[in-house]
């Protein structure tokens, strides 16, 4: 009789399961068997299972091209740039917002940092292209000081550097959250004893501050280097144009213009595969990472 | 600390300061975008327009009331936005649920937390998942904006957490009250998430009225565009050329920067929406990053 229900019951779960599972099937494992593409000569009439099979051409193509090298190099560069530039200003916010202590004007601040988060980057790009073009607003503040204007969206030596400035403009308020959460936490004792021992209010953020955070800046960061072949697709694609690919174009954007508008369908599942085998390796070394790092896990 | 007063007040003052002007930063470049919707198009032509609208004029948002394409790419967002919401949270807390159960009271439990994280770590990339959309004749339609992302796995685990939260003697008095499993679900845990249940609806709204990609690569009609891929399509003609070093001057001539104060104020009506709902993402902003930390 207990057996009888308690097989009821499962029955119950695994029917609770079903319809994400359904989803999760349809939109998620298929399109991993979808990967197969990547090594033939895939073409959409004669479907995955009529194509040709090719084997490796499309990786060793791949490999011998100069692209895929120069694109890696920007993903990463600019990924490693937005994690670095976008943590420590996300640190250092948080440590000065936690001192004002006038109550509006922190909301105020808070209210208004954490609403570029909220958008959507084909918004700020109009923004950010209004902004920074060749007589846009910085350009006429840079001029009023006798610099001669930049073309920030034009210049390939520039460009990745606006794109890590932008990406940094929208995120550090709302990262700024966890690190807040975080201060609040430490204990006040420990500031009054390092004031008392004549700490000033710098060294109290270096030695007591900064430490008592330590633990999440470690999850942060492990859990954002599993990001670093990600540089952005949605910021870069609005922003970017074809005079600055050769700093600018990272693995999505490529994955994007040669594989779907190109219709190098191979190809593109190729990179697109590549990226997916390191995206993973790399969590699975984060997740690894932060354990031995402090005793949370990312998944 | 009694010689370090003036010390500590000036260092204040600076703080003050670099807090404001990193508020001012943040919302400077947005004010202006409204100040450019709100100013005649010689104003924005002669790229006069600051931190204060020009001449100022409602012709552009008078413009946009009878811009059809604009509700429709809106309405069609809408539309996205309210079926994507149901069916995220409608999959995501029928999931959590049986996953908060031990391997020994749901056998299967670790093989489907398995299939979850291995989908969340791996995935077949863009152009399989474009052929898959196309395979399945969804191209053009607003399911292809809303299928593909129907079940946030992430959510799942969030709520799955939240789920296990809950004091267990509030579902085992249900239980003991004859309850079943869809009653306890309905009646004792959802009421308890609610917090939670806000917190990845609003996630959901959010991610679906600003993403542009699905519509970029799944839409191929431009009259079947949501709202951002509209925006966007707008956007791309006279950025392509201002990014290759026309100014604003040089493009005076061109017909299309007069309507450069009609985009502004398209994007305004587009983010009004957020704006409406901002007040409960800030509400909801801690609980879901503190939830989102703890994981399994």
């Amino acid at each position: 009789m207990k057996k009888k229900k308690r097989n009821g019951l499962e029955l119950t779960y695994h029917l609770m399961m079903l319809p994400g599972l359904l989803f999760l099937i349809i939109f998620s494992y298929i399109p991993m068997v979808g990967i197969i593409m990547a090594f033939q000569d895939f073409v959409p009439a004669k479907g995955l299972f009529h194509s040709d099979f090719v084997g490796l051409k499309y990786f060793r193509y791949m490999l011998g091209l100069n692209d895929i090298w120069e694109v890696l190099r920007n993903t990463v560069a600019i990924a490693l740039g937005k994690i670095f530039i976008g943590t420590f200003m996300a640190i250092a916010f948080s440590i000065l917002l936690n001192e004002i202590s006038i109550k509006l004007m922190k909301k105020g601040v808070q209210t208004i940092v954490y609403l570029p988060h909220f958008l959507s980057w084909v918004v700020l790009a109009s923004v950010v292209v209004n902004i920074f073009s060749l007589d846009g607003i910085v350009n006429r503040i840079l001029g009023s000081f006798g610099i001669q204007a930049l073309n920030f969206l034009g210049n390939p030596a520039i460009f990745p550097k606006l794109i890590v400035a932008t990406d940094v403009w929208k995120e550090f308020g709302y990262n700024s959250v966890i690190y807040l959460a975080a201060i609040t936490a430490i204990d006040p004792g420990l500031h009054e004893a390092a004031a008392i021992d004549g700490a000033g209010w710098f060294k109290r953020v270096i030695h007591v501050t900064i430490p008592g955070m330590l633990p999440i800046i470690l999850l942060m960061a492990a859990m954002s280097l599993t990001g670093i072949l990600s540089a952005g697709f949605d910021q870069i694609y609005n922003l970017y144009s074809p005079i600055v690919y050769e700093t600018g174009d990272v693995l999505d954007t490529y994955v994007y213009r040669i594989g779907l508008v190109g219709r190098q369908y191979s190809f593109g599942a190729a990179v697109g595969l590549l990226r997916s085998l390191v995206g993973l390796v790399l969590l699975v070394s984060a997740n690894k990472l932060t354990m031995k790092l402090t005793d949370e896990k990312i998944f | 600390m009694y010689c370090s007063s003036t010390l500590s007040k000036t260092r204040n003052v600076i703080i003050y300061m670099i807090v404001l002007l990193l508020g001012l930063i943040c919302l400077l470049p947005l004010w202006n975008i409204v100040c450019i919707s709100l100013s005649s198009s010689a104003a924005v032509s002669a790229n006069s327009v600051g931190f204060l609208p020009v001449d100022m004029t409602f012709i552009a948002y008078r413009k946009i009331i009878e811009d059809n394409q604009f509700w429709r790419s809106f309405g069609i967002s809408a539309l996205r936005v309210a079926i994507a919401w149901v069916l995220n949270t409608v999959l995501v807390v029928l999931m959590a649920y049986p996953l908060t159960r031990s391997k020994s009271e749901f056998r299967g439990r670790n093989f489907y937390m398995g299939l979850l994280i291995f989908a969340m770590l791996f995935n077949g990339g863009m152009i399989p998942s474009y052929m898959l959309v196309k395979k399945l004749g969804l191209l053009n339609s607003i399911w292809a904006l809303i299928l593909p992302g129907a079940l946030p796995i992430f959510n799942v685990i969030m709520v799955m957490n939240f789920f296990k939260g809950i004091p267990k003697s509030l579902e085992e008095a249900a239980v003991i009250d004859g309850a079943g499993p869809m009653t306890v679900l309905l009646h004792v845990l959802v009421p308890c998430a609610k917090p939670c249940i806000a917190t990845i609806s609003l996630f959901s709204i959010v991610g679906s009225w600003n993403d542009f990609f699905s519509g970029l690569i799944y839409i191929q009609k431009p009259e079947n565009y949501p709202i951002m891929t509209y925006i966007q399509s707008l956007n791309v003609d006279i950025q392509e050329m201002l990014k290759s070093g026309a100014t604003n001057a040089t493009l005076s001539s061109v017909a299309e920067l007069s309507n450069k104060n009609l985009n502004a104020a398209k994007i305004v009506v587009a983010v009004i929406p957020l704006l409406m709902i901002y007040p409960f993402l800030q509400k909801f902003l801690i609980t879901g990053i503190v939830m989102g930390s703890v994981k399994e």
